[in-house]
């Protein structure tokens, strides 16, 4: 069991430990769909969501399989359940509420089998949340991750109009800028110890 | 696809410059800089994502014929999600702190899109001999790579390397390079000197060509 507080899981998983900017999970994303501040917000949003379910689910599984007596099925039970209750969601989205569905529909293949929910979905079990804190932290990674891709996806709209040399362009220059990003938020390494 | 003949050697070898999976894919780029603080560890994340890469292609190929096109996706991660388990408990019993050190990113193995991505645009279409050589290839391409970043990170970061020292006792870490931050400006570095070599590479075959008309 772990004892931490509420509030400092939630202040853990945002800034201190960033998901993107200090774990290094959900790079892919986090590159490619920076561009436009639009669709960085969507992705955010979507990301949020289904850590959301994936945390939930994650918890339960774990239940179940610490019952079984089966951890080593952990790995490939997660991501089976995580992808395709991911997948039930999205059709119960479309279906009530398109609105939602055209917002965030087309990201949530792209995340569901990222390495960000596959990596809080293990985080929360080495850590023995309990469900109020698995929650909590899944809320917190969701907002560190929608946090990192639009203050990326700012920057890299500015980028995009300052006159750069033609070798540094494209992914060079995102992961310098992500590295001096990254450097900022080891300053709130501080906060809540 | 390929209008010339490909001959097994050109499967081997294409992972290791000319699509080389983290410099000029930009795959797996998470463990690529999670991992990469040392050298040792980045060379058994490497090695941990080869071994997974072969026995997956492998298994791949040699499914090919039996995996239905709609749930080709879910067998693949089904596929790698066993043999990633495998190796998360072989390094357990090998060395309980490379365990450690590396943590979940021997896990998040199965999310790599490297693996998945070989599985699906060439295990599924080959036979497998073709599908090793070709997952030896990038396998030895992702090691190569992840060396070299955490090369650099470990020397600037903490003065040594595989734990020796390097420098005089004068000598003032960077720690910024073992930092996460380090590993987004090593990586950035590597990528600027590759596409720099590649345009003179580019260039270089453009002016032959211009010779030759």
């Amino acid at each position: 069991m772990n004892d931490a507080s509420v509030w400092s899981i939630f202040l853990n998983s945002a800034l201190i430990n960033n998901f993107v900017l200090a774990y290094f999970l959900g790079i892919c994303p986090f590159l490619g769909v920076s561009a436009k501040l639009d669709t960085a917000v969507r992705m955010g949003g979507a990301a949020s969501f289904v850590m959301l379910v994936a945390s939930v689910c994650a918890y339960l599984i774990n239940i179940l399989l610490e019952a079984v007596g089966a951890p080593y099925l952990r790995i490939i039970s997660y991501i089976l359940v995580i992808s395709s209750t991911v997948q039930l969601v999205e059709m119960l989205m479309k279906k009530l509420s398109p609105p939602t569905f055209r917002a965030l529909g087309i990201f949530l293949p792209l995340i569901t089998t990222n390495c960000a929910i596959l990596g809080l979905a293990l985080f929360q079990t080495n850590r023995g949340y309990d469900f109020i804190q698995c929650l909590v932290y899944a809320l917190g990674a969701g907002a560190g991750f929608a946090l990192a891709l639009v203050l990326m996806a700012g920057v890299r709209e500015k980028l995009d109009l300052a006159n750069v040399p033609e070798l540094v362009k494209g992914t060079a220059a995102a992961l310098i800028v992500a590295g001096i990003l990254s450097m900022g938020f080891m300053g709130f390494a501080g906060l809540g110890r | 696809m390929a209008i010339k003949p490909v001959t097994p050697t050109d499967e081997f070898v294409k992972g290791l410059w000319r699509d080389n999976p983290v410099f000029v894919q930009v795959l797996g780029m998470c463990p690529a800089l999670a991992v990469s603080n040392t050298a040792i560890n980045a060379l058994a994340m490497g090695l941990a994502t080869t071994f997974v890469l072969v026995m997956a292609g492998l298994s791949v190929s040699l499914l090919r014929h039996f995996i239905p096109r709609e749930a080709r996706i879910v067998s693949y991660i089904c596929i790698i999600a066993t043999f990633v388990t495998c190796v998360d408990y072989a390094i357990m019993a090998i060395s309980i702190e490379l365990h450690r050190a590396l943590g979940a990113f021997i896990a998040l193995i199965v999310v790599n899109c490297l693996i998945l991505g070989r599985s699906e645009a060439f295990a599924s279409k080959h036979h497998p001999g073709r599908a090793i050589l070709d997952a030896l290839g990038m396998g030895a391409g992702f090691t190569g790579a992840l060396f070299f970043i955490g090369i650099v990170r470990e020397i600037l970061g903490s003065g040594t390397l595989f734990g020796v020292g390097l420098f005089p006792d004068g000598f003032q870490a960077w720690t910024i390079m073992v930092l996460p931050s380090g590993g987004f400006l090593a990586m950035a570095v590597w990528l600027l000197l590759v596409n720099w070599l590649k345009k003179r590479e580019a260039e270089a075959a453009g002016r032959a060509e211009e010779v030759a008309s």
